[in-house]
Parts: C-alpha cells; sequence; structure tokens
C-alpha cells in the first residue's frame, strides 16, 4: 500500500516551509514532527483540550482538527514558538503567565498562550468575567484556572503599558483578523452533561 | 546576607522556557525514532484464540509485530506487585502483553513497530485477533456477588482482606447513648494528565563505557519515577543497574498515575529498541489513556458509630469495599490510606475499619493525587455531619468536641499507615484550623444570608470538611550539591517533578544555605546519570524528602568550603561565614573568598582549560610540599551529598468550606464561594503552594461535580473521550479563597510538610455537605450531577431519602471565633490574605463567584 503525498508549503511564525505529506496529516503533527515544531501540544486529538491551538491567518485553530494540506490553503501560521517579538522579547501573554504562575507542567500553556494572545489583540481591555469567559475553551489539569484568568488581565495590563496607554491593541501575532477570534475554540464539541 | 529565599513567593525558574515553546516533552523526543502501536483488547474478559498479523504485513512502513510469544525470561512472566502487602491474598498483575486471557479492555495484546505512527495504527487496526468472550465482572456489588470470577482459579473477586482495630470498637458502639449506621457510596475518576504517558528507548552498543560487552540502555519515560522505572526495566530485560539510564524530561502531570511501573509499555519499548537496535518511543493517546493507564476512588462504605451526648466518638466501625480493577500490580495503598486517614483530625474513640479489595474486569486502580483520602474524608466528615444532625448541634461545634488538642501532639492513632510505619501524628492546631475556617467562610454569619437568599427564591447551602494527609513519607531522597568554578551552584534530587515547580522551590533552599542567588542555582530531578538513589514523586512527599535532603547536601558542601576557606583564609573555621556568595571572616568582608575560588581550589588540576582552572594547576600558588594535592580524607571537588530518611510521616491538615447554590427547577448546582484554610508546616514558596492547593481544588470539584467512569455491564467504558468524560473548563471551576496555617514539623530539618494533594481530598465531603444542606435532605453518594439531584429530589419527596433537620444557627464559630467575620460576598479578613501580600501585578481575586 503506498499512499498519496502532497507537497505543501507553510508560513510558520514567518518562515516558509515545505513539507511532503499525506491528505491525512494532521497540522499539528505536521507542525511537530515534520517542521519540528513542538512547542504546539496535544492533549487529546479529538478538539476539546485545546492544547494544539495555533493561530491561523490570526485566529485559534485547534490544530488536531485541520488537516496540513488544508492548512497549506491559508497564508500565516503562528506557533507558541512565534509569539514572542524578532528579538526575543517575550510577548505579553509569555510574561503575564509567568507573573502570575498560570502554568504548572506547562503542557497545555501553549495553547493558552496562543488564545490569549489573539483574544487579548481584538479585546484589550476585558473585565474577570470576560477573561475567564476567553479561556473556557481550553482544559487546564493543574492550575484550577484561576491564576490563567489573572494572566490574561495581565496580558491586557502589558499589553497597554507597551503601547503607551494610546489604546492601540498589541499588534502580534497576525494583523490579520475578522474579529471573531475566540470562536474557533469556544465551540469544541461537548457532549452535554447537565453542567451548570 | 542577601534577602531569605525560604517562604519568598518567587517566580518559577521553569517558567521562560516553558512559555516560550521550549519545553521538552516525552514526545518532543526522538525524532529518528520509529514508533510503536499497541493492539488492545476490545472485550473485558476474553481467552485468546489466535493472532493473525497477515494482513498488516502490506502496510508500508512496517518493522515488527510482537505478541506474547516472542516474549522469554522475565518478559514472559507476569509484570511485578510493586508493593507486596501481608493482606494481600491473591495478587495478579498483567503480562507485558497478554498472555492466553485479557481481563480488561484495553489490555495491550500485540505491539506493532512502524515507521512512523500512522503506519503503525494502520497495521495495528489489521491485526485480527479471535476471542472467546467470556463475561465481565463490573461494579462492586457484581464483584462481591461473585457470580463469576474475574481471574481464572479464585474462588471469589477477593484481592485482599484487612482488619485494622485499636480497642473494641463493636462493643463501644453498642454501648454508647447514640449511635448512626451511614451507607456511602464514592464513583470512579481518574488523574487524566493533559499529557498522557510515553516512553522512548534507544539502546546504545557496547563500548569500553558501558561496562559490559553488552549495550547500554537509555530510557525517556514520562514517569514520576525514574530510579523505580529503570530497576524495573533492568529486572525485566535482564541488564545489569548500570546498564540502564533513565532520564524523565518534562512530565506533562501526573497526578499519581504515572508513579506505577513498570507499565506493560515501559518494558515493551525498551525491550523492542535493544532487539531491533532501532530507537523507538510509543506517546499515549487519548482513548489509551482512558482505558489503559489507572483509574481510583470507587469505593462502597458502611459507616457505624456511637457518640455521647455533646457528639463525641466513642466507637468507629468502619467497612470498605474498594474496587482495585484488574490487576493489582500497586498493591493496596489505596484502602489502606482510606482506612488509615479516614480519621482525619478526629480521635475516634474505639476504631475498627475492615476492607476488602475486589478485582473487576475494568482498568487497574492505582493512587490518583489525594490517593484514597478523599473517600476516607468522605466517610468521615458525612459521619460528623449525621452526628451533629441526630443531635441537633451544629457541625462546627461536634467537630471541635472531636479533634486532637495541640497538647495531645504527637498523637498516636496506634495503626499502622502506608508505608508500614506508625500512624502518629507529628503536629498540628486543629482547635485554630476550625476557627479559621469558620472565620474565613463566615459560618455563623451564614444563617443570616440563607435567610435572606430563601426570600429571594434562592437555595443555598454550606458545607465543611476537615482532613489531616500524611505526607512526605520514606523511605529517602538524596540531594547532590555542587559548586562549580564559575560560581554556578548544580543541585540534583532523583525524583522527578509534574509541575509542582521543584527547579525553584529546590533551588531557594539551596541559595539560603549558601547564601547565593538564586538565579545561581540550577535543579536537575529525575535523572539516574545525576542521582541513583530515589524513590520517586507521589504521597505529597517532594518538598518533604528532597528539600530536606538537598539542604543536608548543601549543609555538607559548605563544611566542606569552610574547611579550605579556613585553610586559605588562614582563619579558624568557626570564625567564618557564608555571605553573598563568599565566604568570609565573621563581619569582616575584606577578609573573605569567593565561592567560586574556593571551587576551583577544591580540585586541584594538572591541565588549565580558563582562568578559573589555571589557578588551580600545579605550578600556581603555593603548595604544601608535606601534603597530598587533595588532602587525607577529602575528595575534589566542592560538592556535598545526602539523604533524608524521615522517621514517619508529616501530617498535614486543612478544612475545606463550600456555599453553593443548587437551582429549585433545574438542580443546577454552582458554587457560590470555596474556602481553604491549609496547614503544610512551613511555607517555602507560597505562589507555589497556592497553585498547588487551588489545583487539587479544581480536582475536586471534577470528581465531586462533574467527572465519572461510565462503564456499562460489558465492561465498555462509554466515556473513554474527553468530550464525554467532563473535566472542567474555566467555567466550573470556582476561584479559590485560601489562608494558610504554618505548624512546623519538627520531623525534617526544614519544618516543611507536603502540599501537592491536599486541595483534592476534602471537597467531596465539603460539596455534599453543602448540597445536603441546601435541599434539607441527605446526600451520601457522590459524584452527584443534575439529574442525580433531581432524582434525589424525587425520591426524597416520595420519603425515600431520609431528611435533614433545619440546622441550627451557631451563636459563634467554635470557640469562639471572631465575630466580625465577613458576610460572604464581602472581601476575605487579612487572614485569608496571601501572605505575600498583595502582589500589584495580580488583580484583586473577589471574594466570592456571584452568580452570572
Ligand atoms: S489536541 Fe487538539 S484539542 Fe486536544
Ligand atoms: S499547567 Fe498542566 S495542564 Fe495546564
Amino acid at each position: 500500500m503506498t499512499e498519496e503525498q502532497h507537497d505543501i508549503r507553510l508560513r510558520v511564525n514567518g518562515i516558509p516551509h515545505t513539507a511532503r505529506v499525506p491528505a491525512r496529516r494532521l497540522l499539528s503533527d505536521c507542525l511537530r514532527h515534520d517542521l519540528g515544531l513542538t512547542g504546539t501540544h496535544v492533549g487529546c486529538e479529538h478538539g476539546v483540550c485545546g492544547a494544539c491551538t495555533v493561530l491561523v491567518d490570526g485566529r485559534p485553530v485547534r490544530s488536531c482538527l485541520m488537516l496540513a494540506v488544508s492548512a497549506a490553503q491559508h497564508d500565516d501560521i503562528t506557533t507558541v514558538e512565534g509569539l514572542a517579538a524578532p528579538d526575543g522579547t517575550p510577548h505579553p501573554a509569555q510574561q503575564a503567565f509567568g507573573e502570575c504562575h498560570a502554568l504548572q507542567c506547562g503542557f497545555c500553556t501553549p495553547g493558552f498562550l496562543t488564545l490569549v494572545a489573539a483574544y487579548v489583540r481584538d479585546n484589550p481591555a476585558p473585565d474577570e468575567e470576560d477573561a475567564r469567559e476567553a479561556v473556557t475553551g481550553n482544559l487546564c489539569r493543574c492550575t484550577g484556572y484561576q491564576n490563567i484568568v489573572n494572566a490574561v488581565l495581565r496580558t491586557a495590563e502589558i499589553t497597554r503599558e507597551q503601547d503607551g496607554g494610546a489604546g492601540v491593541p498589541h499588534a502580534r501575532p497576525s494583523a490579520e483578523h475578522d474579529g471573531a477570534a475566540g470562536d474557533a475554540t469556544a465551540a469544541a464539541p461537548r457532549t452535554e452533561g447537565g453542567r451548570p | 546576607m542577601s534577602t531569605r529565599m525560604f517562604g519568598a513567593p518567587v517566580q518559577r525558574s521553569e517558567d521562560a522556557r516553558l512559555v516560550a515553546g521550549r519545553g521538552a516533552f516525552l514526545d518532543d523526543l526522538g525524532a529518528a525514532a520509529c514508533a510503536a502501536a499497541f493492539v488492545r483488547s476490545p472485550h473485558a474478559r476474553a481467552r485468546i484464540r489466535d493472532i493473525d498479523a497477515a494482513d498488516a504485513v502490506g502496510v508500508e512502513g512496517l518493522i515488527a509485530v510482537y505478541t506474547y510469544e516472542d516474549l522469554s525470561g522475565p518478559m514472559a512472566e507476569p509484570l511485578p506487585l510493586l508493593i507486596p502487602h501481608p493482606s494481600i491474598l491473591d495478587s495478579r498483575t498483567p503480562y507485558a502483553l497478554a498472555r492466553e486471557y485479557v481481563h480488561h479492555v484495553g489490555e495491550a495484546v500485540a505491539m506493532v513497530i512502524a515507521e512512523d505512527r500512522y503506519a503503525a495504527e494502520d497495521a495495528a487496526a489489521r491485526i485480527r485477533v479471535d476471542y472467546e468472550v467470556g463475561e465481565a465482572v463490573v461494579g462492586i456489588d457484581a464483584a462481591v456477588a461473585a457470580e463469576r470470577t474475574v481471574h481464572e482459579g479464585m474462588a471469589d473477586n477477593v484481592a485482599a482482606h484487612l482488619v485494622q482495630e485499636v480497642g473494641d470498637a463493636r462493643a463501644a458502639v453498642d454501648a454508647a447513648p447514640n449511635s448512626l449506621e451511614l451507607d456511602l457510596d464514592v464513583e470512579r475518576s481518574a488523574g487524566t494528565p493533559l499529557e498522557g504517558r510515553g516512553v522512548y528507548a534507544r539502546w546504545e552498543p557496547a563500548s569500553s563505557s558501558t561496562g559490559s560487552d553488552d549495550g547500554r540502555l537509555r530510557v525517556y519515560s514520562s514517569t514520576q519515577t525514574a530510579t523505580g522505572v529503570r530497576a524495573a526495566v533492568a529486572a525485566k530485560l535482564e541488564l545489569a543497574l548500570g546498564q540502564v539510564e533513565v532520564v524523565v524530561p518534562d512530565v506533562g502531570g501526573g497526578f499519581g498515575v504515572k508513579i506505577v511501573h513498570p507499565w506493560p509499555e515501559e518494558v515493551m519499548v525498551p525491550w523492542a529498541a535493544r532487539r531491533l537496535g532501532r530507537e523507538v518511543k510509543w506517546t499515549e493517546d487519548r482513548r489509551e489513556h482512558f482505558v489503559a493507564a489507572a483509574h481510583e476512588r470507587a469505593q462502597r462504605q458502611r459507616v457505624r458509630v456511637g457518640f455521647d451526648d455533646s457528639g463525641r466518638m466513642l466507637g468507629l466501625d468502619v467497612d470498605l469495599l474498594h474496587d482495585n480493577g484488574a490487576y493489582l500490580p500497586y498493591g493496596v495503598i489505596v484502602p489502606i490510606v482510606t482506612s488509615t486517614q479516614l480519621l482525619g483530625p478526629y480521635k475516634p474513640g474505639a476504631y475498627r475499619v475492615e476492607f476488602r479489595s475486589l478485582y473487576t474486569s475494568t482498568v487497574i486502580v492505582t493512587p490518583y493525587r489525594g490517593a484514597g483520602r478523599p473517600q476516607g474524608v468522605f466517610a468521615m466528615e458525612r459521619t460528623m455531619d449525621a452526628i451533629a444532625d441526630h443531635l441537633g448541634l451544629d457541625r462546627l461545634q461536634v467537630r471541635a468536641a472531636n479533634v486532637i488538642r495541640p497538647d495531645e501532639m504527637p498523637y498516636d492513632q496506634g495503626l499502622l499507615f502506608q508505608d508500614g510505619r506508625p500512624l502518629i501524628y507529628d503536629s498540628g492546631d486543629y482547635p485554630r484550623m476550625l476557627e479559621m475556617i469558620a472565620e474565613l467562610v463566615d459560618w455563623p454569619g451564614f444563617a443570616e444570608y440563607r435567610d435572606r437568599a430563601h426570600r429571594e427564591g434562592r437555595r443555598v447551602g454550606i458545607g465543611v470538611a476537615c482532613y489531616v494527609e500524611g505526607t512526605g513519607p520514606g523511605p529517602y531522597e538524596g540531594g547532590h550539591v555542587q559548586v562549580e568554578t564559575s560560581g554556578k551552584v548544580r543541585v540534583a534530587t532523583g525524583l522527578t517533578s509534574q509541575g509542582q515547580g521543584h527547579g525553584t522551590v529546590l533551588a531557594q533552599i539551596v541559595a539560603d544555605e549558601l547564601d547565593v542567588p538564586l538565579s545561581d542555582v540550577e535543579v536537575t530531578t529525575g535523572d539516574t546519570r545525576r542521582m541513583g538513589y530515589s524513590v520517586g514523586t507521589f504521597a505529597s512527599r517532594g518538598a518533604v524528602t528532597s528539600g530536606s535532603a538537598v539542604a543536608l547536601a548543601a549543609r555538607r558542601l559548605k563544611d566542606k568550603a569552610l574547611r579550605i576557606a579556613a585553610d586559605a583564609l588562614e582563619a579558624d573555621a568557626g570564625d567564618l561565614e557564608f555571605a553573598d556568595g563568599r565566604i568570609q571572616v565573621t563581619g569582616s568582608p575584606v577578609h573573605s573568598i569567593d565561592l567560586s575560588t574556593v571551587a576551583v581550589l577544591s580540585n586541584p588540576l594538572r591541565y588549565a582549560f580558563d582562568s578559573a582552572s589555571a589557578a588551580a594547576t600545579q605550578f600556581s600558588g603555593s603548595a604544601d610540599y608535606d601534603r597530598p594535592p587533595v588532602a587525607e580524607g577529602e575528595a575534589p571537588g566542592l560538592e556535598g551529598t545526602d539523604y533524608h530518611s524521615p522517621l514517619r510521616c508529616t501530617f498535614a491538615n486543612g478544612a475545606h468550606a463550600a456555599i453553593v447554590e443548587t437551582d429549585p427547577d433545574t438542580a443546577e448546582i454552582r458554587i457560590l464561594r470555596y474556602c481553604v484554610v491549609h496547614d503544610c508546616g512551613n511555607l517555602i514558596n507560597p505562589r507555589i503552594v497556592e497553585g498547588q492547593v487551588q489545583g487539587g481544588v479544581a480536582q475536586g470539584v471534577a470528581g465531586a461535580l462533574y467527572e465519572r467512569m461510565a462503564y456499562d455491564s460489558d465492561g465498555q467504558l462509554l466515556n473513554a473521550s474527553l468530550m464525554d468524560f467532563l473535566m472542567p473548563y474555566a467555567s466550573e471551576i470556582p476561584s479559590v479563597e485560601i489562608a494558610h496555617m504554618q505548624t512546623p514539623s519538627p520531623l525534617n530539618p526544614l519544618g516543611v510538610k507536603g502540599a501537592g494533594e491536599a486541595g483534592v481530598i476534602p471537597a467531596s465531603a465539603a460539596l455534599a455537605a453543602a448540597v445536603e444542606d441546601a435541599e434539607g435532605f441527605r446526600v451520601d453518594r457522590m459524584p452527584i450531577s443534575p439529574s442525580e439531584l433531581f432524582e434525589l429530589r424525587r425520591r426524597h419527596a416520595a420519603g425515600g431519602v431520609p431528611s435533614v433537620p433545619a440546622r441550627p444557627s451557631p451563636a459563634s464559630a467554635p470557640s469562639g471565633a471572631a465575630a466580625d467575620a465577613p458576610a460572604p460576598s464581602s472581601p476575605p479578613p487579612a487572614g485569608a490574605a496571601p501572605p505575600e501580600g498583595p502582589d500589584p501585578s495580580e488583580p484583586p481575586v473577589p471574594s466570592a463567584r456571584e452568580p452570572r
């Protein structure tokens, strides 16, 4: 049995890559194993945990639910490795997660960071309830979430400080967005268990 | 002196790497390795008639298929019973690959190796296994009934049976003026770390460094014990210990499940790597983790208690039925912990506890964070509430009547604990703990809050639960501390990290001991090349055992440094002190020597590599020709190694209080406030401890309200995915208000107790009590979902569920807690503030998560 292979081009963190993949290759596997970008993690492979979240054209997407060949149709992918500024300065979300002790094992963290980066870009002044809502599509088994919620608020605060209070939302990781960021992750399929 | 690091809420040194995406988790390693996949049993009980791999042969990239037939020697024997115990009647452990029978869905039957995981799974899907399907035994009732047995050759399903008794409990209950009987039930859940298990192995051919003409094995595993995996793999593969190195990379959560070793996959992957001479890696997927790792919690409990009119227990008689799943590789630690830790902060009078540990045709049961304590606390705290209701007393008052007083410490409960040593509490102030939880949650003010809520047509309830947790068991951990000639300090301990921040807290301890900057200290955990003697990370033991060990190792290093510095400074060692990375004559910084220079002097050299080593070569400085370059009785290098082997466990304690609201129509349960009083002795890093508490509470809430393992009667796990197993998101988890107590342990040099598991332990008990209080009828089974609560209401209305009487409103908290405690919606009292004070970088945490 020989599987048909496709040559694809992906622009990841601003760098063009090529890969030869079968049609079924998940974007998460392609990033991790074909391109060696292992910062994107896989916690479930069925679209629930959000650990694999990356930004596709600026929008959070679960890379375990997207095929690499489909990702190649898009312009630009940002993974956790691409959040920091080119000079290595951490993204405000990366700084905030450390300051707020918003990670323990760190396995879920890349998915939260990409999500929060896009969220704060689009929502520069969230309140606590907004912040909680923003991260409610991703699972963390370690922290109990409170410090992650705090980190969302702190990300917004750092971003505002960096922008000098000019009210310009932080531009990284992508200038391209349609204001609907977050929807892609919030729509994780769940069975209803009578949750409040 | 630099600022003391012990006790400071410093930011973790681990984080910069992890937030940058530079973590190195198991599946991030071994890019060139071939992939393993396992064929797993779809049946809970079956005999394997035949395994046919013919169809798999055509799969491109297939390298090998292995079944039990390929195994020999120790590999063909069952995996070990890790913790033998006299109570075990018939110990059954799995084979690395199933031999003739399978005993639960998910058991590994064959292993496939291929060039990548896709090919390995393609091939695995084409392997045909012919099963003769038998009938499963699912649930405690079926296991007890023993109409059929899980295992061949057993007359029933009882794996172990143990009675422990202090005094004549049954007689005491019978003779008591009051007595009650409770039947309680706790369901299965699981730790479910976000990263599953994984193993990556490579075989290195023989050389003079491998010490034999056989090669050497390097194993990476996502485990909680490096040395355990090393010893287990060496035994299975018939290798000398020195031929096996185990390295534990970043681990994406453990919560107990990863202390089990060796897993079938953990011996099969190294075995295949050696056999093939290829690197082999297996990364568990989510479904595999549900059906092939481990679960916990399921227990049926019957409690009989006798008590006087003040609610003081006179006798406690407990019967436990514990579901241990299909095999018993980890022994009976969980039911032993339940049996002993059930007592919590209380004096039971006479006590008898009997457990039966039962085989069922389901995934194995091994410790999950809390390890039997949540069930024990559930039994005890439900009993406390029942006593209070029976006597019409306040629930905290009854607890206050039963707690051990500080002047009774150390307190001997007269039992043997899970480490085989006496259950003697080292320290704790339980009356104060009760006062503090009453203050924090405003226990006395709740009656008024309830009345107000009632007038608004809302149902609210409050519950409290206390625990005592044996932490930091032995036998030991080790520490190695070395000062390099750069002045950098390298620390190693053998146990592993899964997010607890050991790298930070151990560095804090060593930085203080040596008075060096925190940033100069680097910590290695879980690498048998750096520390070959270790036990592992479990039972909240990291800070106690490794923390103490690195402190002791640093002190050894200091002794040595003082000897060398005394020589160099021509001073008496007794007149020297450590200050800011130097050793100086006490109070006289001009007469000093840098620690880095002491490191240079400690290791006389022949060759120079840099300016530091040049200073240590043979022709530099003044030599004393009457002495050898390394003084007699000394060893080269500025380092120290030591071990901490605790006499017994340290006993941490705490109390949780929850306020819930239940929807009168939909029976939804919402947590309005969640308060924690927590005593883990001296705090090394309050920020990290609070993180542990918050994360523990989240798992506790999860286990109380959302998570369960839904097995059908055929032994199929119906919710083996994160879509169906309701691991809570941020929307389900309350913010947690924490107040610390710090009662030092006398049993270790740091006065610390463990903190890792505490948050999870009393959550089910506290939430059951709160729901019960809101609803006015007994809750004796957890977890509880809205549909179950709805059903309970129906049964209660029909007279099938006993009411609880209206609770008296306490005039004050036990022993006169502050009368000015806040209402539930006001900010927490000063005692509840994190000890580091308000952190300007963090937004204020509201005291209640009000309904949205
Ligand atoms: S791995 Fe993609 S959502 Fe869990
Ligand atoms: S930090 Fe471990 S899963 Fe979030």
